[in-house]
């Protein structure tokens, strides 16, 4: 019923800004103008009042319900600029992903790492669309429509930039618990940052329309120590950014891989 | 003219042959195809509303049914989609189709021709004393253009859009899904539809605001006009400045998909993003468009059940101004998250708020109008009350969305649906059933049926925010729009939204029952069946209207 748990220094800031003050601003405000209804239609009922003032004008008051909102405003207005502007204004990266948005799938580069991937939502065991050699779902990859084959695999604590494009129509990058959502535009690059302190796999789905199958192509980040991320790095065939080239990245990285060492764990998933 | 100066000329003589003159009516293809009257006009519009509202309503009946529970279950059947041997894609195609219809038909072809067409042209006339609209031929086109523009629409359905029959883009047309996305026909018939409407309201917003800046009565200054025609004005502005945008826009991507061009196509120089500046340059005076001239009623309705006159008439007339100014410069909000730079992401964060001032100035001045007043609580006073609240709510949620850096979040999930059906489903619809059953007397010469209006306003009050409210927990929860299936976890509310969508439906029942029983049976109206309240001009003349009203044009002081 709430916003997702935050794991990013932005979307704590942001779901604070939501939670303690827009939130409760609008049940404020809703509340306001629900009570003054319910008083102005009992106690101006007909039977209560049955000759009606012809009052039409009250300056003062009118003055000051335009100049209340405006201070209202402006008291949103602050937090709300200062957390565009920590949105904005990124640490430097410690890590590059390049995600391209596909109909309908993503694939994620690390080019300083050579690794490349596509990642493709997992089908339901009895899903009649699902090809025989087709890995289908189970519980440990995720819940049904979120889980993929392979994810994206980012270093806990670190700064990431992704890099996001598309190369068919527009769709977009989202992970709620990040708080980042970057529109994929074909012909342009736009990035969006995060730096997750907390391990764990988390979910998103694709958030611009983007044909028949938008809604199956979700995107899952996993979050893992620096040391774990290496090994994954090299189990992509990939190597440390620094380090001596271990090999040539290879396109094909195995096709039934496991996504990532460790358990996963799906605690942050959408609904808590 | 020269009806007014045959009536005028009449009148020495004999009153009762100027009445005889005034109620002459046309033969029924003549009156009906070929109308200039305005009340016709106003009728025919209203009747193309409410049909094209029963099959934009039905459509979101689909759309509930499939959500009600994960999996697909209804786009794979043969009824009601015909569908039932496709594959997978054209199932998941099916649903694209949908949202993008509905929402077609919902803004183009109930609200605005309900609006502007059905109540502007009944009602703009009577109440500056006006016999008729400025050019009524014109008028008389207004309508027919959208005739063929909701065959077009209707009949995209029918042709290849792609992945399978019909437009799946959305209702906002995004390039490059709309271009080389959607191969086939379909979405070239969309784009046809959307040029014969825009021209139909083109038209029709220059005869509006031809008709009350020249044809006013005597003493009908500007600033003695009923807020409804303040609203009507500023509404035909905004259509008159936004659709030839929407215009240019649509065929961008027109060309773009059939002659080569690359406006929205980066391979040729082009730029995804500049499709959506367009759009939205269009897009967001349109929500104006939609909820503005429900505003004027609003006013009326709440003015004439509380027997007062409306309160701050200058403040409420000057802020419907300052919204449709204001509405041009905000555009953007709806592309917080394409990629835009911090600053421009800035100056459309506070534009945006700043229209929550005049929105405040008008939700205040409604409640002072009751305060002191002496209210009754009729069906259409009922409606306006449910509006004020609701849409109080949905303006709250539109200021937690201007903020560019929240908005990151909320963007195309359920929280924005929730959002927009707040100020559209239970605003700009509640206004204009206010409005029908305000002015269904003068209309129609019938009183409806109170009884069955007041069960109509509960199940429909209860019903839609069943349906609606739950979609901000589904929003926060991080669920996106335009899905036809979801995980798991987001089924428990959208269980719910579908059973308020069924308490809606049969709300929707009682209102027709309402409507036809009152045709029928209804008892005869007075002139003015609503009192001392009522105080603009069109209550001083016999319900319904002579068909020629104001032969002598009335005096205001």
């Amino acid at each position: 019923m709430g916003l997702q748990t935050q794991v990013t220094p932005i979307g704590e800031e942001a779901a604070a800004f939501h939670d303690n003050w827009l939130l409760l601003l609008c049940a404020a405000i809703s509340a306001l103008v629900l009570v003054l209804l319910v008083i102005a239609l009992f106690r101006f009922r007909r039977g209560a009042n049955p000759v009606p003032s012809r009052n039409s004008h009250n300056t003062t008051i009118e003055v000051i319900w335009t100049l209340v909102p405006v201070l209202i405003l402006v008291a949103i207005a602050i937090p709300s600029i200062r957390l565009l502007r920590h949105q904005y204004s990124p640490p430097p990266a410690d890590l590059t992903v390049k995600v391209t948005g596909h109909q309908w799938y993503w694939s994620y580069d690390y080019p300083a790492n050579g690794v490349t991937f596509d990642s493709y939502m997992l089908k339901e065991k009895n899903d009649p669309t699902r090809q025989p050699n087709q890995r289908f779902r189970t519980d440990v990859d995720g819940p049904p429509l979120l889980a993929v084959d392979q994810r994206v695999v980012i270093p806990q604590g670190k700064v990431v930039k992704f890099i996001v494009t598309a190369d068919d129509v527009i769709h977009s990058f989202a992970v709620p618990a990040f708080w980042i959502k970057q529109d994929a535009n074909p012909g342009q690059l736009h990035e969006a940052w995060v730096k997750v302190d907390r391990p764990g796999v988390y979910f998103g789905q694709c958030s611009e329309l983007c044909g028949a199958r938008h809604a199956f192509m979700p995107i899952a980040v996993e979050v893992v120590p620096p040391a774990e991320f290496a090994q994954w790095v090299a189990s992509k065939g990939g190597h440390m950014a620094g380090a001596t080239p271990a090999a040539q990245p290879s396109a094909a990285a195995p096709a039934n891989a496991s996504p990532a060492p460790g358990t996963p764990s799906v605690a942050n998933r959408a609904n808590q | 003219m020269s009806t007014t100066a045959d009536a005028l000329h009449l009148q020495p003589h004999e009153a009762h042959g100027a009445e005889h003159h005034e109620d002459h009516k046309p033969s029924f293809f003549v009156r009906w195809f070929m109308s200039t009257n305005h009340k016709d006009i106003g009728t025919l519009y209203l009747i193309f509303a409410i049909f094209a509202g029963v099959i934009g309503g039905a459509i979101s009946g689909i759309m509930r049914w499939e959500l009600m529970e994960p999996g697909i279950q209804v786009l794979n059947r043969a009824w009601p989609i015909g569908a039932g041997t496709a594959n997978f894609d054209e199932w998941t195609h099916h649903w694209n189709v949908l949202i993008t219809a509905h929402a077609l038909i919902m803004i183009f072809f109930t609200i605005m021709p309900a609006m502007m067409g059905g109540f502007g042209n009944w009602f703009v006339p009577l109440m500056i004393g006006a016999p008729d609209m400025a050019f009524p031929r014109m008028n008389n086109i207004s309508f027919w253009l959208l005739v063929p523009s909701f065959i077009l629409l209707l009949g995209s359905t029918m042709v290849s859009g792609g992945t399978g029959l019909g437009a799946g883009t959305g209702w906002t047309l995004y390039a490059p899904l709309s271009t080389s996305g959607s191969a086939g026909p379909s979405v070239d018939m969309v784009i046809f539809s959307m040029h014969l409407a825009g021209a139909s309201s083109i038209l029709g917003a220059i005869n509006f605001i031809t008709t009350i800046f020249n044809m006013r009565a005597p003493g009908m200054t500007l600033h003695k006009m009923p807020l409804f025609v303040w609203s009507v004005l500023v509404t035909a502005f905004l259509l008159l400045l936004a659709l030839p945008v929407l215009a240019g826009a649509i065929t961008m991507l027109l060309t773009d998909r059939n002659f080569g061009t690359a406006f929205f196509d980066a391979s040729g120089g082009g730029n995804v993003v500049l499709y959506q500046h367009l759009f939205w340059f269009f897009g967001h005076p349109e929500v104006y468009i939609m909820v503005l001239p429900g505003f004027g009623m609003i006013s009326q309705v709440v003015s004439t059940f509380s027997r007062k006159p409306v309160f701050g008439y200058l403040g409420m007339a000057y802020a419907m101004v300052a919204i449709g100014v204001i509405g041009f410069v905000v555009w953007a909000h709806h592309m917080f998250t394409t990629g835009m730079s911090v600053d421009e992401k800035m100056y459309f964060t506070a534009a945006t708020m700043i229209i929550a001032v005049p929105t405040g100035v008008k939700i205040f001045s409604w409640i002072a109008t009751m305060w002191g007043g002496s209210i009754t609580f009729e069906t259409p006073m009922l409606f306006a009350i449910g509006f004020i609240f609701l849409f109080t709510v949905g303006g709250v949620t539109g200021v937690v969305l201007a903020n560019g850096g929240v908005d990151t979040y909320m963007q195309d999930t359920y929280y924005v649906v929730a959002h927009f059906h707040y100020v559209l489903s239970l605003g700009a619809i509640f206004s204009l059933f206010a409005g029908f059953y305000y002015w269904f007397p003068k209309m129609s010469g019938k009183m409806y049926n109170e009884l069955l209006g007041k069960i109509h306003f509960f199940l429909m009050f209860i019903g839609v925010n069943i349906i609606f409210f739950p979609m901000h927990f589904l929003g926060l929860d991080g669920m996106p729009r335009r899905i036809p299936d979801y995980t798991p976890a987001f089924a428990h509310w959208n269980y719910i939204a579908t059973v308020g969508y069924m308490i809606t439906v049969v709300g929707v029942a009682v209102f027709f029952v309402n409507l036809f029983w009152s045709l029928a049976a209804g008892r005869q109206a007075a002139g003015n069946p609503w009192g001392e309240g009522a105080t603009t001009l069109e209550w001083t003349l016999p319900s319904p209207p002579p068909f020629h009203q104001f032969s002598t044009l009335p005096r205001i002081d």
